[in-house]
């Protein structure tokens, strides 16, 4: 169980310290760790987390977090994993104010977010890539269409809340292609 | 109302209420840290969020932590972190264990199915906005190069993301001190503060 823990606090530990450029930027390096590399849950079970993540509040970081680590280690496993996202870079903000708050402006620091910005974009292509192929596979071409251009007109052009346009979309599932 | 209750009742508003991810609950620690309990003025405000952005990780909890513990010391950073996410950890692992309690039935199953594709559609503007930004403050022929090397290094040649990460930052760090002052950055931050400001 102390292994569990351990590579629970590295999951999350690791794209939460080189995840720069904002919340979402860490859903793929996440999505590595617990789907390609420990393989605690599928991409199925992902994509349902990503879903429900996106349709209640607060960061989706803490979210993933919280339900992955209590998936796989209980209330325990969901504290370790909770601690490993926010702690590190959180006590590095109190403990280092001083010296952050010289290089707040800097050119350094900004550039470093420009530089990861192109992985991340690429990562959640792969990402995307990966959660197209499953949805082609598990309901077809047509049914997977459908969805992806309704759920674009919904979110995109109608700017409806994302809560709404995943409730319609469970709904349509739980009745169309159960 | 004691300061600790405060701060409890603050970051829970924050954290219910802030549909869409971290920074777009920038918006609502400003209501609650500057305007309505006035623990910081609006210039702290500002820098506190431009020294949270020098760091990786969430925003939100790094914002709520740190304000916590400003006002609070350290019980007030524990208390104003949990009060921002606990909430909404608690409702999605009720919300999925009760959904993989079903797991057998196929309507389950089916649901599981439906909202697959939005969350295509979800990730596919995630990683539009990626190319955006970085287009915009990268340049197109940086963001495309920088983009092949890491299809390459992932794909290709099966490198973990974490080692591409640090080994930009790294190079990130020495260009930087060649090369002083890129301007769109300058830009960006200002425009940063002036949209944190209003």
């Amino acid at each position: 169980m102390i292994d569990t823990y351990w590579q629970l606090f590295l999951a999350f530990f690791i794209p939460n310290v080189i995840g720069y450029g904002g919340g979402p930027a860490i859903i793929p390096l996440i999505e590595i760790e617990v789907v390609s590399h420990y393989q605690w849950l599928n991409l199925q079970e992902f994509s349902e987390i990503l879903a429900l993540g996106n349709s209640l509040p607060s960061p989706i970081a803490t979210k993933m977090a919280g339900h992955i680590g209590y998936m796989v280690g209980g209330i325990t496993g969901a504290v370790i994993a909770v601690f490993a996202t926010v702690a590190p870079s959180l006590l590095l903000m109190i403990f280092l104010l001083a010296i952050l708050y010289r290089y707040k402006d800097s050119v350094k620091v900004k550039s470093m977010t420009l530089f990861v910005r192109p992985v991340i974009a690429v990562m959640m292509a792969i990402l995307t890539f990966k959660l197209l192929q499953n949805s082609y596979a598990d309901s077809g071409a047509l049914h997977s269409a459908g969805l992806i251009i309704c759920a674009y007109l919904l979110l995109e052009r109608a700017k409806l809340h994302p809560a709404l346009v995943i409730g319609s979309a469970l709904a349509y599932g739980g009745v169309f292609l159960g | 109302m004691s300061r600790q209750w405060q701060i409890f009742a603050a970051f829970f508003r924050i954290g219910i209420f802030g549909f869409g991810g971290g920074p777009s609950m920038i918006p609502l620690f400003h209501a609650e840290v500057v305007k309505r309990y006035q623990w910081m003025p609006e210039q702290e405000f500002s820098d506190t969020l431009a020294i949270g952005n020098t760091l990786p990780g969430p925003i939100a909890t790094k914002m709520a932590g740190y304000i916590g513990f400003r006002v609070g010391g350290t019980l007030g950073a524990i208390n104003a972190v949990i009060a921002n996410i606990v909430p909404s950890i608690i409702a999605m692992i009720l919300m999925l264990t009760l959904l993989s309690a079903y797991k057998d039935q196929s309507w389950v199953a089916g649901m599981g199915q439906g909202v697959l594709p939005v969350v295509v559609v979800m990730m596919a503007k995630l990683t539009w906005d990626f190319f955006d930004k970085s287009r915009s403050s990268f340049g197109i022929k940086g963001t495309l190069l920088i983009a092949s090397v890491t299809a390459i290094a992932l794909l290709g040649l099966g490198l973990h993301p974490a080692i591409i990460i640090v080994s930009l930052l790294i190079i990130a760090l020495l260009r930087a001190d060649k090369s002083q002052g890129i301007q769109p950055l300058t830009a960006q931050s200002n425009s940063k503060k002036a949209s944190v400001e209003k």
